[in-house]
């Protein structure tokens, strides 16, 4: 196995806070690797350092052993980097099949190609792919404004995979998606993995959600990592129970 | 139901192109003048509706563009002796190279503030015009500037002149149409909507915004290229910064964003003054207060107005389609 992502003791500090406090931690390449704990203790901004829309105060991030802090979001896109957003990120004015091939334009040929070249980049017959593979497909041509906020949620976590990526950060994919859809984008999620041998870290506050898909949890406290392990054992460790978890939350 | 728009949108279009030729035919010089000036005006305002209009960058520059084309065709063509269309080369050249410079602010500040950064450029493009009397003759401008021979036609009169500047409109219609519908204006378009989330996509946004000023600016000195022979007589005057101003109003008041915004709002800015002219002194005041009330029912201009009716329309067929739907699984066994 080879680390796709290796974090070495980063920091981020706005002013006097210290978001994120030395963190460090690999991901190995086909892992899903849950992320969790309160708000406000830094996992979004830790995401924010990894992905260069923020540049850390001090550490190191490597992508497949290079060194890649410091690097703009759209250069670290295209050497396999993609996100997702906590709040909504698709463009409304753009159909469903325009964003997923905006999704991946960048990802096809040069600049010169991409004005001489055909208007889909190549790119309907992958976008159709991928819209059937999340099931919006009577959606394709809908403007991806009129769509619902769960369909919203499923089409911003298949605009993260059209450029083929190797690892993928997930800020909250299933915050305020329904029941139903939320089994959908789990099986969907699995599936790429398990499919593409894509690596995943997922920031989540639903714990079925985390606990059923992630192969291992991280878990954070302000700024800090508190523990990590697989689902069961950080379950039962009492440090995160007592920040995090609370006494009486989930079945065990 | 589509298939008939896409008839209908199709014999409208050439139905246009049609009365665009054949109509002005018996049109006197003054009203070939106008429609002339009607041409060049949508290729800048075309040119602004990129930078603005699809890829959300605020600009106060775009007549200072037109200006520089002008000034470079006529320097190039009354002193010089050069041919309009090597003018029309040094033209998008120099204003490309300008617009991407100007363009860097833009990755900095926005909205406002960007808008107050290329109204500084207007203006000193204006001080240029007017102080540097070894290039541009200052206040007394340039006169005698010659009209083109076009393929071994002479456009001396204002009919060919005309056909000239209709092509020339035709043939900048036809690239910004391959422009937006390909890769980079789909990128434009994320670049005005949501420039974080294209950033993370792989979208070099700041590569396609200083683009979208550069390519912006190129059109509009295009238009100047073509306004210098069509006026003949060009001074500093007309590219202050009102003429900024009445681009930028060309393209709201026609529809930001939608592509046949800039013809609609050139056609409104420099037509429809003529035809209020008979109120006389009052034609300016009621020219303002329709565009006042225009911007108050409608902020996205006259196609959006449109946008909103069919997308009404459509809303209203698609629900009815899921109420059909409906009721045939209530009513299946």
């Amino acid at each position: 196995m080879t680390a796709v992502l290796e974090v070495t003791n980063v920091k981020k500090s706005f002013g006097g806070i210290k978001a994120v406090d030395g963190v460090s931690f690999d991901v190995q390449e086909g892992e899903i690797l849950g992320l969790i704990g309160p708000n406000g203790c830094g996992k979004s901004t830790l995401f924010n350092c990894i992905l260069g829309q923020l540049t850390p105060t001090d550490g190191e991030v490597k992508v497949d052993g290079k060194i890649v802090t410091g690097l703009r979001p759209s250069e670290l896109n295209r050497l396999g980097v993609s996100r997702t957003f906590q709040l909504l990120q698709v463009f409304p004015k753009l159909s469903v099949r325009e964003n997923l091939i905006l999704a991946g334009q960048e990802h096809q040929g040069n600049m010169m190609s991409r004005l001489f070249g055909p208007s889909d980049a190549g790119l309907s017959a992958a976008a159709d792919q991928m819209i059937g593979f999340f099931k919006l497909d009577h959606l394709a041509t809908e403007a991806a404004g009129g769509l619902s906020y769960g369909q919203q949620k499923l089409l911003d976590a298949a605009m993260a995979f059209m450029g083929g990526p190797r690892l993928v950060l997930l800020d909250e994919p299933a915050g305020g998606v329904n029941l139903t859809m939320l089994g959908d984008l789990k099986e969907r999620l699995a599936a790429i993995n398990r499919e593409k041998r894509a690596t995943f870290v997922v920031i989540e506050h639903n714990m079925e959600f985390v606990m059923s898909l992630c192969t291992r949890v991280m878990v954070m406290a302000e700024g800090k990592l508190l523990a990590m392990g697989t689902p069961a054992e950080v379950r039962a460790n009492p440090a995160v129970i007592e920040a995090y978890l609370g006494h009486c939350g989930i079945d065990p | 139901m589509t298939a008939t728009g896409k008839y209908l949108r199709i014999a409208l279009g050439i139905a246009v192109i049609a009365a665009l030729i054949i109509v002005p035919m018996n049109f006197n010089r003054y009203g070939l003048y106008i429609l002339s000036q009607w041409a060049v005006m949508t290729i800048a305002a075309m040119g602004l509706n990129l930078t603005l209009g699809y890829a959300g960058q605020v600009s106060l520059a775009q007549g200072a563009f037109v200006g520089i084309g002008a000034y470079a065709a006529a320097i190039m063509t009354t002193q010089g002796g050069m041919p309009l269309i090597a003018a029309l080369g040094v033209a998008i050249v120099l204003c490309f190279a300008i617009g991407w410079i100007l363009g860097y602010p833009a990755l900095r500040v926005q909205h406002h503030y960007l808008a107050f950064v290329t109204l500084a450029f207007s203006t000193l493009a204006f001080l240029v015009f007017r102080n540097e009397d070894w290039l541009t003759k200052g206040i007394y401008g340039i006169s005698n500037i010659p009209r083109p021979n076009v393929m071994g036609f002479a456009t001396n009169r204002p009919l060919p002149f005309y056909y000239f500047c209709l092509g020339s409109l035709a043939l900048v219609s036809l690239a910004m149409w391959w422009l937006i519908r390909s890769p980079w204006g789909r990128a434009f378009v994320a670049l005005r909507e949501n420039p974080v989330r294209a950033l993370s996509l792989g979208i070099d946004t700041r590569r396609y915004t200083l683009m979208a000023f550069a390519i912006g600016s190129a059109l509009g000195g295009v238009a100047g290229t073509l306004y210098a022979p069509l006026t003949q007589y060009i001074d500093p005057v007309p590219f202050n910064l009102s003429l900024s101003l009445d681009l930028l109003m060309m393209v709201i008041v026609g529809g930001s964003g939608f592509f046949f915004g800039p013809f609609l709002g050139a056609m409104i800015a420099v037509l429809l003054p003529e035809w209020l002219r008979f109120t006389q002194g009052y034609y300016l005041m009621l020219y303002a207060v329709a565009v006042m009330l225009l911007l108050i029912y409608s902020p996205t201009g006259i196609l959006g107005i449109l946008d909103r009716y069919l997308a009404e329309r459509r809303t209203k067929a698609a629900s009815a389609l899921r109420a059909v739907a409906k009721s045939r699984l209530e009513t299946a066994p």
